[in-house]
């Protein structure tokens, strides 16, 4: 047998956005086993509950993490709405997943260019960038903000769209989708992409199971999951069918993603066509009391959203599960077993946001 | 070839014009809707203390007494929540950012001294 040699991987390297520290067991050039360790930007943000007002928490929760920002805000007040009875008016709930789908694009582009600068590939790392800009744009024009938008509140949304402005983002996206043609082709034809992700960081889809992974990492290892699907909000009229890959691989997961942004951009379309005219939000009375857990399906995949109220405007408690922190355990195992130079990839295949695993 | 999918962005970005701006030596892109800063209409301003209340950082101070109207800068995170919550639309969120700056700055709002109430009084004693 080998002699074993323990390699530092982070909390600082540059494949990774942000920190998470894993102790690499290294046989030679094999990985044996991966020890993951977080905590490293904590920030109590759960705790605020017994600091800060049940609408104030609003802004609490968008700042969880920058990419999913949209969706944790939209979950928090979709949990408060369900405790306060709140019926969302229709354009609200269409206007909410547009920009949630909007969100999962800019997060799936910022990850495809992420992935491709981990294993190496600059100037598509660039494009992809270049693209998820014009999603950017896009928030800001509507919301005021690029990645803070403050736009949700409970009981609806803070700002209203306009016909001109919808039509306009219907152009954007029917434009950035010919110039998207010619980047998932890369990532799903180029051989040096090939070379970096077919059969790396294969997880079956019964240890993917049994692992409890969530998002695209499980669907990526063939498991149908996806809250969508679930027919939630205005998902039921939206035909929504999950993106399935079999491989289990970092090929498959980055397919899922590549795919998933088509598949968003075709939502948008269709909510663009689709939204009825009307309120944009309802007056909200009362004070929040009872406990619920909702259910989101973020980029990463599912988060839940429990909150706990007691009749006053301080929440008894917020816990907010997020989607890496389920797949934490999927990329230990994805790890065991690979070269070392196949980590910065798998690692990145779980697209890790490690401020919404620590919260 | 594979290797080529690339060709024509690559063609396109060797040829046209850069994505990026030259910032700062161009100013950035801004919209009508971009949240830049907190500003007041001090006139208009009762000084009620509701967007004190509502401000989920405590950047907002208002001194009722004083008529004075301040806000922390490095602590606002323009979220607009005191201009949704205002009962006269004295806040306006407008579309440029304030300079960066070493040091916390806070801006301070004077409102004219209250005139209004003593004619009232005046009125009502009359």
């Amino acid at each position: 047998m080998a002699k074993q040699t323990i390699i530092p991987f982070g909390p600082q390297h540059p494949v990774l956005p942000e920190p998470i520290h894993l102790d690499l067991v290294l046989e030679d050039e094999k990985v044996v086993q991966a020890i993951p360790s977080i905590g490293f930007i904590h920030r109590g943000l759960e705790k605020l509950v017994e600091k800060k007002e049940y609408t104030e928490l609003m802004y609490v929760t968008e700042r969880i993490c920058g990419i999913c920002a949209f969706g944790h805000n939209w979950g928090y007040c979709h949990a408060i709405e369900i405790l306060l009875n709140v019926e969302v008016p229709e354009r609200a709930e269409y206007l909410r997943i547009m920009w949630h789908e909007m969100s999962r694009i800019h997060s799936h582009l910022l990850w495809l260019g992420l992935l491709a600068d981990a294993f190496g590939f600059e100037s598509l790392f660039m494009h992809c960038w270049r693209l998820r800009e014009g999603i950017l744009d896009l928030f800001e024009k509507t919301t005021g903000g690029r990645v803070i938008f403050s736009v949700n509140k409970v009981g609806g949304v803070h700002r209203d769209v306009s016909p001109e402005m919808l039509q306009e983002i219907s152009t954007v996206i029917a434009g950035m989708k010919k110039e998207y043609d010619e980047l998932a082709s890369v990532f799903m034809e180029d051989v040096s992409v090939k070379n970096r992700t077919v059969g790396v960081g294969t997880v079956s889809k019964e240890d993917a199971a049994a692992l409890c992974a969530v998002g695209p990492t499980a669907r990526g290892s063939g498991i149908s999951t996806d809250i969508r699907s679930t027919g939630h909000s205005i998902y039921g009229k939206l035909d929504f069918e999950p993106i399935v890959e079999e491989g289990g691989d970092c090929y498959a997961r980055a397919m899922v993603r590549v795919k998933e942004v088509y598949q968003s951009m075709d939502m948008i379309q269709k909510i663009i066509a689709d939204i009825p005219e009307g309120e944009i939000a309802v007056a909200v009375k009362g004070k929040p009391e009872g406990e619920f857990m909702a259910r989101v399906e973020q980029p990463r995949g599912e988060a839940c959203y429990y909150v706990k109220g007691n009749g006053t405007k301080n929440l008894d408690r917020m816990r907010i599960r997020t989607p890496t922190n389920i797949n934490v355990p999927f990329l230990v195992n994805a790890l065991a077993g690979c070269e070392l130079a196949d980590v910065p990839v798998i690692v990145l295949s779980i697209d890790p946001c490690i401020s919404c695993t620590e919260r | 070839m594979a290797s080529f999918k690339m060709g024509k962005m690559v063609m396109r970005s060797l040829f046209g014009k850069p994505a990026t701006l030259m910032y700062p030596v161009k100013p950035a892109k801004i919209t009508e809707a971009t949240r830049g800063h907190m500003t007041i209409d001090v006139d208009t301003c009762i000084f009620c203390g509701i967007c004190q209340k509502k401000c989920p950082t405590n950047a907002i101070v208002v001194d009722r007494k004083g008529r004075v109207w301040s806000i922390e800068r490095m602590k606002c995170i323009q979220c607009n929540a005191c201009a949704v919550s205002c009962p006269k639309d004295a806040l306006l969120m407008e579309t440029t950012y304030t300079a960066p700056s070493a040091v916390k700055i806070t801006d301070t709002f004077q409102g004219p001294p209250k005139e209004e109430k003593a004619p009232k009084a005046a009125a009502a004693e009359a």
